[in-house]
């Protein structure tokens, strides 16, 4: 089964939220234009809507977060559902329980969603294939696979800052693409929206055999990666890359990688700077171009709670109608 | 070894393929005492108690199957050595080769005889052992090969786990070569493989699996050829995977280097695209590679250079496959697939019968050093029949294994065995 068969029902709605891969541009389109009408909702005095009461929705997290377990879980709350927070390390599920017996469990408390992340790459996949038909399974970050509402949040931000066409945009994300889920899913999603330019920008024992076939230029200088660049998106750059002989030091990195106010220099003058959290100080960026005016940082964490209502909201009201 | 049979048969009207001999010729096959007794002419006052009728069907030596996971001793919740005997011997297997990963490692004679007894008790297959190449398969001491070769084991290997010294692997290669023993290796730099779980390319870079590069394979292979050079050992390499490797092991056996390889059957025909979303079925170990690699793997079987095709047999319970795929246990079900995806090659590769049917019988068996995969007169007769133009389609219902973890499950075959005959005694018949 494709995933495009497993995120969409046959009306075309969003069943799943898996991966970028497999949708369309006019879906992704509808679900930015569905944040930004949750995005005022945040806004409010009383941030609450209707849309999900009564509902289940159970964050079911393999691997620690607090940024993205957060924000699902404000997000499902703004939409008044019920939330329940589900922290198995790896530690817990080797005691004997398969992931498929943790599951059905959960199904017999009559859940309706499963907010998923998993260190395995193609976990949010066997779930949604594992689970019963009425439950929906949002990917909140499989292995190195896929992080799609953290690459909607983004998208959401560079059409606020930028606005809506994305053909004019040279986009350079820097850093550690080889481990990135976050990466793989914003370069899938900017060539949906038909990016003028994507750009991936590291040493070679950061970026993956054939990354080019995932729709980016590849560049290995950071002065010539991001000239010209409308948005620079920077990863983080996990301290334990230090250890796997893939970098030689922080230092040696962020010497040549990291971003400071005198690199940004070569991009374009109303460069937009990014960073999907948390920061390394010092490691990916400076301080200075972090709090920057180029900054969106903190904005992308609002918005992610718009985002995710919006994906929420999609993938339960496809359910709605279908009972009708 | 298994009981012979005093039955005296006749197997007539059949297309005999049997390469050992270069013989493939409508001809009648004469069985008493649990040997071919003649070919063509029956012998001076041979009556047979059995007819079998082969006509339109190939007759040729039962299978020989170089790697089989049996799970027996140690998982037998998977498999055990009489259930995946049943299935090779509707495969038309009538040799299978256990690796020494069983639990406890076949790192002791109790361990392989205990083996033999279980497929002596079973009486469907012949099943021979691999001892283990280091203790415990640890890498570090060497096993009791001379005691291990007394009881049974016709090679060492060290099954797939890693020998990281390049020093313990040389004295394992000397001191099987002491003994004549055929040194069984297989080709993968853990280091760089890295815990990954697909091939190190196109597919693995979109899912984000760990990645296993080419060099895994290459690097262990150029290591390991330096040392049999240096050693003189006979040696062979399981379950090739890259083309590359399979040209380094060409170059090699042109140089004169005593070493073979062989292929198992689903990397002559998947490829990492199967792996498709996710498919655990496909999550082998070594990993599934490009469609360029399936192509040269393909020549490089046509030409000899890969002498044998195997089934890598890997039999998983469902809830070994059933989890997030990089979580999966690795490996194919494969014994009940072996004859008819091989013969799909004479399509697609324009590989003549007998050289297919070359790499399933006399190939492997000159590898394990067995008496087996011929039809020559006075050999035991282990014989496999079967209807190449018959169609089935790979479900629960036809798969015999124990374990139907299989990536071929839905696949339509052609060719099906017909009969198996183990030391001239009938052990399969179909309806």
């Amino acid at each position: 089964m494709s995933a495009s068969n497993l995120q969409i029902d046959s009306k075309g709605h969003l069943r799943h939220f898996l991966s970028i891969s497999g949708l369309s541009r006019q879906l992704i389109t509808e679900i930015l234009d569905t944040a930004e009408s949750f995005a005022g909702v945040t806004e409010q005095t009383v941030k609450k809507v209707p849309l999900l009461r009564g509902k289940t929705i159970v964050n079911l997290f393999f691997e620690a977060s607090t940024r993205t377990r957060t924000t699902f879980e404000l997000a499902a709350k703004r939409l008044s559902a019920d939330v329940l927070n589900i922290n198995l390390t790896q530690s817990s599920t080797t005691k004997g329980e398969t992931l498929l017996d943790t599951l059905r469990n959960l199904e017999a408390m009559h859940v309706d969603m499963f907010v998923v992340r998993h260190a395995d790459s193609g976990a949010a996949h066997f779930i949604a294939r594992s689970v019963a038909p009425h439950i929906s399974v949002i990917n909140a970050g499989d292995g190195r696979h896929s992080h799609p509402t953290q690459a909607m949040l983004d998208i959401f931000t560079i059409r606020r800052v930028k606005g809506p066409d994305f053909g004019r945009l040279r986009v350079a994300i820097v850093g550690d693409i080889l481990h990135s889920r976050v990466a793989r899913s914003q370069i899938h999603a900017l060539n949906l929206l038909n990016t003028g330019e994507v750009r991936i920008v590291a040493p070679r024992t950061l970026i993956p055999t054939h990354a080019e076939e995932l729709g980016a230029h590849i560049y290995h200088d950071l002065r010539t990666g991001i000239k010209d660049a409308d948005v620079i998106i920077m990863l983080r750059l996990q301290r334990e890359r230090m250890q796997g002989a893939l970098l030689p030091s922080e230092h040696e990195y962020y010497e040549l990688f990291g971003l400071t106010e005198e690199k940004l220099a070569v991009a374009a003058p109303d460069v937009t700077v990014m960073h999907p959290g948390p920061i390394n100080r010092g490691v990916e960026m400076d301080s200075e171009v972090a709090d920057g005016p180029r900054s969106v940082i903190l904005e992308q964490v609002t918005h992610g709670i718009a985002v995710r209502m919006a994906v929420m909201s999609m993938a339960m009201r496809r359910k709605e109608g279908a009972t009708q | 070894m298994t009981r012979a049979s005093r039955q005296r048969i006749r197997i007539s009207g059949g297309r005999v393929i049997d390469p050992a001999n270069g013989i493939d010729d409508t001809l009648d096959i004469y069985i008493a005492k649990g040997k071919l007794v003649a070919i063509g002419t029956a012998p001076d006052g041979f009556s047979a108690d059995q007819e079998i009728d082969a006509t339109n069907r190939i007759v040729c030596p039962g299978l020989v199957d170089i790697s089989a996971h049996l799970r027996e001793p140690g998982l037998e919740h998977k498999t055990t050595i009489a259930t995946e005997t049943r299935a090779a011997a509707s495969g038309g297997i009538t040799t299978l080769c256990c690796p020494p990963d069983t639990r406890p490692v076949i790192d002791t004679p109790a361990v392989a005889e205990l083996i033999r007894l279980r497929a002596e008790a079973a009486g469907m297959a012949r099943v021979v052992t691999l001892g283990a190449l280091t203790r415990e398969l640890g890498g570090e001491q060497l096993s009791e090969m001379a005691a291990l070769r007394r009881a049974g084991c016709v090679g060492m290997s060290n099954a797939g786990r890693p020998v990281t010294s390049t020093l313990v692997l040389r004295r394992a290669m000397e001191y099987a070569a002491t003994f004549d023993l055929t040194v069984f290796l297989t080709a993968n730099d853990h280091s760089l493989a890295n815990n990954g779980c697909a091939h190190e390319g196109r597919v693995a870079t979109r899912l984000g699996l760990p990645g296993i590069p080419e060099a895994a394979e290459t690097a262990a292979v150029a290591r390991d050829l330096a040392l049999i050079e240096q050693t003189g050992v006979r040696a062979h390499f399981c379950r090739l995977t890259s083309g590359r490797a399979a040209r380094m092991v060409a170059r090699a056996q042109f140089d004169g280097t005593p070493v073979t390889a062989d292929v198992a059957i689903p990397y002559l025909y998947l490829s990492e695209i199967d792996i498709g979303d996710f498919d655990s079925q496909c999550h082998l170990i070594p990993p599934l590679r490009t469609v360029e690699d399936r192509q040269q793997l393909r020549d490089a079987l046509q030409r000899g250079n890969l002498s044998a095709i195997c089934s890598d047999h890997q039999p998983h319970e469902p809830d070994a496959k059933s989890g997030p795929y990089p979580s999966t246990e690795p490996g194919a079900s494969g014994l009940d697939t072996l004859l008819p995806l091989s013969l799909r090659l004479a399509e697609e590769q324009r590989m003549g019968l007998p050289e297919l049917i070359d790499r399933l019988t006399r190939g492997p068996a000159n590898i394990l050093g067995v008496p087996a995969g011929t039809l020559s007169v006075g050999a035991r007769a282990d014989v496999c029949i079967f209807d190449p133009q018959r169609t089935w389609v790979v479900d629960s219902n036809t798969l015999v294994s124990n374990c139907h973890n299989t990536p071929f499950y839905g696949w339509e075959m052609q060719g099906r065995v017909t009969h198996t005959l183990l030391g001239g005694r009938l052990v399969y018949t179909s309806i």
